[in-house]
């Protein structure tokens, strides 16, 4: 296999992975905060992107034609409406049931996600059909032998990467991140040394949520076109993502994301059998690696085991 | 039998508000009910409701008809274009005797899953979309008619356009269900006879969302065309996908299952050039197709009738016309549609061989031209003012 091919294999696996990581950086923020799993996180995703396109179908009615500007507006209101929603439903799903079993909180969550999706399907206009999302970013492109670089998709894994550090870097270097990693760590001693507990879950779903709405942008930017069942399978990897990582650890849902992308380029391309089975190839390796490390690859430093 | 009470009360209180005003003497007529299943939720809901609707007009022009000696009631069940669920519903109306008979369905992988339904129930049923040839070959269901083409003739008419085109390479990805496998099948076939080749046969799942993997390598393989066996929703990432990894000088050969409006709203520019086949003609040329599309346009419906309105239109029609003539019946019903030779309907004169399948084998092959399907015939291309990808 020449070079130029590997080097679009891997900038393919690239573009996937930021997405998964996105999401599961999601995932695992929820977990390290109040040890729940919410199932919803993907169809917030899905109205996120859903947001930016009636965003932009709004502007253009008003006769912008900026694509910067376009742009700039959907991204506000994708990821402010997801902020809002993410702590909407904390508030009002999540913080209710913290006494109840977990399993409550998932289920809930679970159906939560489905109302969400079958709202886009029914109350988007025409939202069961796969809609066309804008290209606002320039499409020049460089070819070096099989390697077609494009100049959007370098920006989308650019500005990816900058959010992911600009995470890390908020978690680490501020009172804010301070107060999160408190919470996380334990939830008694926080209080009691006067961090407000309710502010920082809400805030750290806010957080969370604005990831998804920035993944559902990334999504529609880098396929053109999005549909009401994105979420769905963006959740499921980026569960299993943040899983095989080691729930709870930002580091490890990067890792998981980037690891599932590449399983499935290598279940692809590298194996003998149809494409057809990339899924079940990357799904059964992540099965085999919970196996083998059932608290992730890289494990919350304090982790409750059983 | 009570959990279905409140569903049967729902669908004959919609019944009551769609038929009110105008049928005030069609008190006296028994009121007979009929079937429809189709893909009305999910990505392929453009072709299912615009075939829903087709079929309501049907029911609606009869009960208009005061020659008509029934009044029917069309229920319209959603198969989400799922085997699972089109299973369920075909037995939600195989099972009530009081449906006389069905027009149903528009995906193969539904349609082939439901056969055995009908037949154990012994619903007549009259395929409307899709084009699976297995659905009326692999058994002799005599219950089973089907009023469209199959997918044999439509690829058949593919290769053939294409390799007199200068075509000879091509990529395959088709989706792993029964109607995209039967699609691959047909079409290597089809075009191993005029001396194509296929370089590399893809199999994807129906819900894929990213293709760059596939594509890649097809780049590396260089075909001059990809075919494409599959749905819209697919169909549409496919052809996106394509352009973002630079394999613009690539034909995109499509079948009957992109041939719709949203193939080319969710692709806009990129859809310019696309290939489509259906079985049968364009509505507004089929031999009946100004009155359906007349009237079809006279009843305000939300949506366009798509490629495959007018079948399920004559579908619905002939089985109103067997009810006219038979009665109530559903083994009499089946008994006469097996009989239906040289019959005249909006889609051409309808003959059921002795698998029950219209032996129609026109096609008409559609490109994507300045947003909108042309008929090959009628476009630039054809003429040769505008060249397709991948054309040396």
């Amino acid at each position: 296999m020449d070079l130029g091919l590997v080097a679009q294999y891997t900038m393919n696996g690239l573009m996937l992975g930021m997405m998964y990581a996105l999401v599961a950086v999601g995932f695992t923020l929820f977990f390290g905060v109040l040890d729940v799993i919410k199932f919803s996180h993907g169809d917030v995703l899905t109205v996120g992107a859903f947001t930016a396109l009636a965003s932009f179908i709004g502007l253009q009615s008003i006769g912008l034609t900026s694509d910067a500007v376009e742009l700039l507006a959907m991204l506000v209101a994708a990821i402010g409406a997801m902020a809002l929603l993410g702590a909407l439903i904390a508030r009002a799903f999540i913080l209710p049931l913290r006494s109840a079993p977990a399993l409550n909180t998932l289920l809930i969550t679970l159906m939560l996600g489905t109302v969400l999706r079958e709202s886009v399907r029914l109350f988007y206009p025409d939202g069961a059909n796969p809609k066309p999302f804008p290209r606002l970013l320039p499409a020049d492109s460089i070819n070096i032998g099989n390697f077609n670089l494009r100049l959007d998709n370098a920006i989308l894994l650019t500005v990816g990467a900058l959010v992911i550090v600009g995470l890390q870097l908020l978690l680490s270097r501020t009172k804010l991140g301070l107060a999160i990693r408190a919470v996380a760590q334990d939830e008694e001693t926080a209080k009691t040394m006067g961090v407000n507990f309710n502010a920082i879950v809400l805030t750290t779903f806010a957080i969370g949520s604005a990831l998804a709405a920035f993944a559902g942008l990334m999504n529609g930017l880098y396929y053109n076109e999005i549909n009401f069942g994105i979420g769905l399978y963006l959740g499921v990897v980026g569960f299993s993502a943040a899983i095989i990582g080691g729930l709870g650890s930002i580091y490890g849902a990067i890792l998981g994301g980037f690891l599932f992308a590449g399983l499935q380029t290598i279940g692809a391309v590298a194996l003998p059998f149809a494409s057809a089975y990339k899924d079940v190839f990357a799904f059964a390796v992540v099965i085999a690696l919970m196996a083998w490390r059932p608290t992730g690859l890289i494990p919350e430093k304090l982790s409750e085991r059983v | 039998m009570n959990r279905f009470l409140p569903l049967a009360a729902a669908f004959i209180f919609a019944g009551a508000l769609g038929v009110t005003g105008g049928v005030s003497s069609s008190y006296a007529k028994d009121k007979i009910k009929v079937g429809f299943i189709g893909p009305l939720t999910g990505g392929t809901s453009a072709n299912g409701l615009g075939g829903r609707n087709s079929a309501d007009l049907a029911v609606r022009l009869r009960n208009a008809d005061a020659k008509a000696r029934y009044e029917y009631e069309m229920v319209a069940l959603d198969d989400e274009c799922k085997p699972n669920v089109g299973v369920q519903q075909a037995t939600k109306l195989a099972t009530d005797k009081e449906i006389i008979a069905a027009a149903t369905h528009y995906c193969s992988a539904v349609a082939i899953a439901t056969v055995d339904v009908y037949h154990k129930f012994g619903l007549p049923v009259i395929v409307w979309g899709a084009v699976l040839p297995d659905i009326t070959y692999r058994n002799k269901y005599a219950e089973v008619h089907r009023v469209n083409g199959t997918m044999i003739n439509q690829n058949e008419r593919n290769a053939e356009l294409l390799s007199s085109l200068g075509y000879k390479t091509f990529a395959v990805i088709h989706d792993t269900t029964d109607y995209g496998k039967g699609h691959n099948k047909y079409f290597s076939e089809a075009l191993a006879k005029h001396g194509g080749q296929i370089v590399g046969t893809f199999g994807v799942t129906s819900d894929q969302q990213d293709f760059s993997a596939e594509l890649t390598q097809i780049k590396s393989l260089n075909p001059q065309g990809i075919y494409f066996g599959g749905l819209t929703p697919i169909g549409v990432r496919i052809r996106g996908q394509m352009d973002k990894l630079g394999l613009n000088d690539v034909l995109f050969d499509g079948t009957s299952g992109i041939k719709s409006d949203s193939y080319i709203d969710g692709l806009g520019k990129l859809a310019e050039g696309s290939l489509s086949f259906i079985e049968g003609g364009p509505t507004e040329r089929l031999p009946g197709g100004k009155f359906f599309l007349e009237k079809y346009n006279a009843q305000n419906y939300p949506n366009p009738p798509e490629a495959y309105g007018g079948f399920a239109f004559a579908a619905m029609n002939l089985i109103l016309d067997t009810i006219e003539e038979v009665g109530p019946d559903r083994k009499k019903v089946q008994a006469t549609l097996n009989k239906v030779k040289d019959r005249d309907s909006i889609v051409g004169k309808i003959t059921f061989d002795d698998h029950g399948q219209n032996t129609v084998a026109l096609i008409t092959a559609f490109v994507a031209q300045d947003g909108k399907w042309v008929v090959w015939e009628d476009s630039e291309y054809a003429s040769g003012k505008r060249k397709l990808l991948g054309q040396k």
